[in-house]
């Protein structure tokens, strides 16, 4: 094998490009294709949980039952959340991985191409047999993302397909992670010692290590649940000595990294950004590299403070708030960081700057209410709320998903060769985080007020924010669009230079834009100036 | 190519030790609930203690009885409550009656309020110890023989012992 890829590469000196029609995407092994066929995947996925959204908020725009059953209800929001998380921003942030890693550590691809293929390639198997759900006798999974037993076993038909297709997002995540790691730990630029990589880089490590922590544990879980279901087991049937409190500890042993996992290549793509816009290096770069270690450590011992409610010992109660609470402390570092990288820099307002200082401001309102969900003599109320609701949605959009907008934009001249319509883009921003607001914001209070989650229909206290709260989701909807219309039009602007943006100092701004289909064929040399962000 | 051959095999090594471990994790979260009495578990097998009896203190007994939804049952405890004092056996009968044509098998699953009394409620005899059989349409009584440690805490007053009685046939028949 060895002496094979050493011919291919003497015989193939010059730059061949792609191959021609479908091949080229479902043969590839580039990781450039890959990383698009990725984010393309992601935005269809989006669309679609985007379009559940929609179900969800409109039924709950006024009192009442007006629109949909009940039990379709159930299913919108338990698909909803399986979409988003394992179909949307997941495979975003491996489509940037892809992109990016090479180019910002100066390899030619990632180290196990075929592998990447495959990685891919099981995410619409995966999510096409979830989708396939939906039109199954019984309907799909209705029982909430997080699969409780008993609930989830009274799902239909649709029971198995749920729990394969959760196989295969598994599957794909681990092989996707262990590419990643490979490619960091044997393939940086000679010079590029562990501690100069950049920000987005070292948080993808720390990511893919997560990945391939827990993954394998939800796949545990979900297995047990099909035997219990179909082989005579009993890990979480009380009458047969087991326990489904118990799945509730594995799923958020599982659960708990998960949430890091989708907000720490978050973390690296706005530790790229920041710099750049604020024309300085990031501040406490190694700090941030601690800071991210300590948060992926610290995830590991905290699950249990999404089941406080389930009747837990003192001393765990305590552990548990304390260790939950204790994550503030790296996440404020961060914060601090990158409020430092902006001190007195000479700042400028680009869209990817945009959603990157949104996603600063509106991540820690996101960070606030989860310290206030982790005080366990609070949760008993908050617990099952739109409170958790508005805090969870806080993380996750204006905070992942404004961070992959933010990458998005500020790559993609990089991807496109040409600059995308900046105006389109602010207006884009500012729709965009003016909804998510009027979205999010008004169901801290619901959740205070005490309407719990997961309802089709609410009593009328509740009506005047849920009518606000489905006004700005219909908005964000429809504002999503403008995006696509960045993209189509993305070829359409000036010619972009190989730097794009002024003096950033990352690798990737070093190969011109568009970036070749093969690039660093050679390792590239570091200078003073280059991977040290 | 061997660098990576060598990574790759040792990443492959931690997904499938995850795996295990996902697994391992149900008999550590028995041994933790055994230990804690965590989820207000109680021991599920006969202890014996010899404790001198504490008469001057009074510990209410709460018993709480539910069924199943899938389980066709009637289940209730004889005594809605009773007043007992620490370190002294007492006895409590529970009937249950299967309410189908069919002969059943049963399981009742006990949990112990609040979880700090967990591990000083001390089951002599229990009908939870094991799984217990019902022709069609029979009704018997079911016996409990308990004892309350001393060693309570003393902000302890009320304990509650819930059982929840589950149809447990299909699981039975699985595991002969």
């Amino acid at each position: 094998m060895t002496t094979a890829v050493a011919d291919t590469l003497e015989e193939h000196h010059d730059d061949h490009g792609p191959a021609k029609g479908i091949g080229r995407w479902l043969f590839s092994t580039n990781h450039k294709d890959i990383g698009t066929m990725y984010l393309v995947f992601s935005l269809c996925m989006f669309f679609i949980g985007g379009a559940m959204a929609m179900v969800i908020r409109s039924e709950l725009a006024i009192p009442g039952l007006q629109f949909v059953h009940p039990e379709f209800f159930n299913q919108m929001t338990t698909m909803h959340a399986l979409i988003m998380v394992f179909g949307a921003v997941m495979p975003a942030f491996v489509g940037l991985a892809n992109w990016m890693i090479p180019l910002m550590i100066g390899a030619p691809d990632m180290a196990l191409p075929r592998m990447n293929n495959w990685s891919f390639w099981i995410l619409p198997v995966a999510f096409g047999i979830l989708l396939s759900t939906l039109f199954m006798p019984g309907g799909a999974p209705a029982g909430g993302w997080t699969m409780y037993p008993p609930l989830v076993l009274q799902t239909g038909d649709a029971f198995p397909f749920l729990i394969f297709s959760v196989h295969l997002m598994g599957i794909s995540s681990i092989m996707g992670s262990i590419n990643v790691i490979v490619t960091i730990i044997n393939m940086r630029a000679p010079d590029m010692t562990l501690l100069k990589m950049p920000m987005f880089v070292w948080t993808w490590l720390i990511t893919a290590y997560l990945l391939i922590a827990v993954m394998p544990v939800l796949a545990g879980a979900v297995t047990m649940l099909l035997t219990d279901q179909f082989f005579g087991t009993s890990f979480f049937l009380a009458a047969g000595g087991g326990d489904p409190v118990m799945f509730q500890h594995i799923f958020w042993f599982f659960g708990h990294p998960e949430v890091y996992i989708m907000i720490l290549p978050a973390f690296g793509v706005v530790s790229e950004i920041i710099p750049t816009f604020s024309r300085k290096p990031l501040f406490g770069h190694d700090s941030m590299v601690y800071a991210a270690s300590c948060i992926a450590f610290l995830s590991f011992i905290v699950w249990a403070h999404h089941m406080f409610t389930v009747g837990m010992p003192f001393t765990g109660q305590l552990f548990f708030m304390f260790a939950t609470m204790l994550i503030a402390v790296p996440t404020g570092v961060k914060i601090f960081n990158w409020v430092a990288t902006m001190w007195r820099g000479a700042m400028t307002f680009e869209t990817p700057m945009l959603f990157s200082l949104a996603f600063v401001f509106l991540f820690t309102i996101g960070g606030f209410s989860g310290l206030m969900l982790a005080l366990a003599p609070a949760d008993v109320q908050y617990h099952d709320t739109y409170f958790v609701v508005a805090h969870f949605h806080y993380v996750l959009v204006p905070g992942s998903v404004f961070a992959i907008m933010a990458g998005a934009y500020y790559w993609l001249p990089k991807w496109t060769g040409h600059m995308y319509n900046e105006t389109l883009g602010k207006i884009h921003f500012w729709t965009s985080t003016i909804f998510v607001n009027l979205t999010f914001f008004p169901m801290h209070f619901l959740g205070l007020a005490g309407m719990p989650r997961r309802i089709p229909d609410y009593s009328t206290q509740f009506a005047d924010f849920n009518t606000i709260a489905s006004i700005g989701a219909i908005g964000f909807g429809l504002s999503q669009l403008l995006f696509v219309a960045v993209l189509l039009t993305s070829k359409r602007g000036a010619k972009a230079t190989a730097e794009v943006w002024d003096n950033p100092t990352t690798l990737e701004w070093t190969v011109p834009s568009p970036a070749p289909f093969h690039t660093f064929d050679t390792p590239p040399k570091l200078d003073d100036s280059v991977g040290f962000h | 190519m061997n660098a990576n051959r060598s990574l790759v095999a040792q990443l492959l090594i931690l997904t499938a030790g995850m795996f295990g471990f996902g697994f391992l994790l149900v008999p550590l979260y028995d041994v933790f609930c055994e230990i804690t009495g965590f989820g207000g578990r109680t021991n599920a097998e006969a202890v014996v203690v010899a404790e001198a009896p504490d008469l001057n203190r009074e510990i209410r007994i709460e018993f709480l009885t539910n069924v199943n939804s899938y389980a066709q049952f009637e289940f209730a405890s004889e005594l809605d409550s009773m007043t007992v004092n620490p370190g002294k056996m007492y006895y409590a009968t529970f009937t249950a009656k299967n309410l189908s044509a069919i002969d059943k098998v049963a399981q009742a699953v006990p949990s112990v309020a609040p979880v700090t009394a967990a591990e000083h409620f001390s089951k002599i005899e229990c009908f939870c110890f094991t799984s217990q059989n019902f022709l069609a349409n029979e009704q018997k009584a079911m016996p409990l023989q308990f004892i309350v440690d001393p060693n309570l805490p003393d902000y302890v007053d009320t304990i509650t012992l819930q059982y929840t009685f589950f149809d447990a046939t299909s699981v039975a028949s699985n595991n002969p």
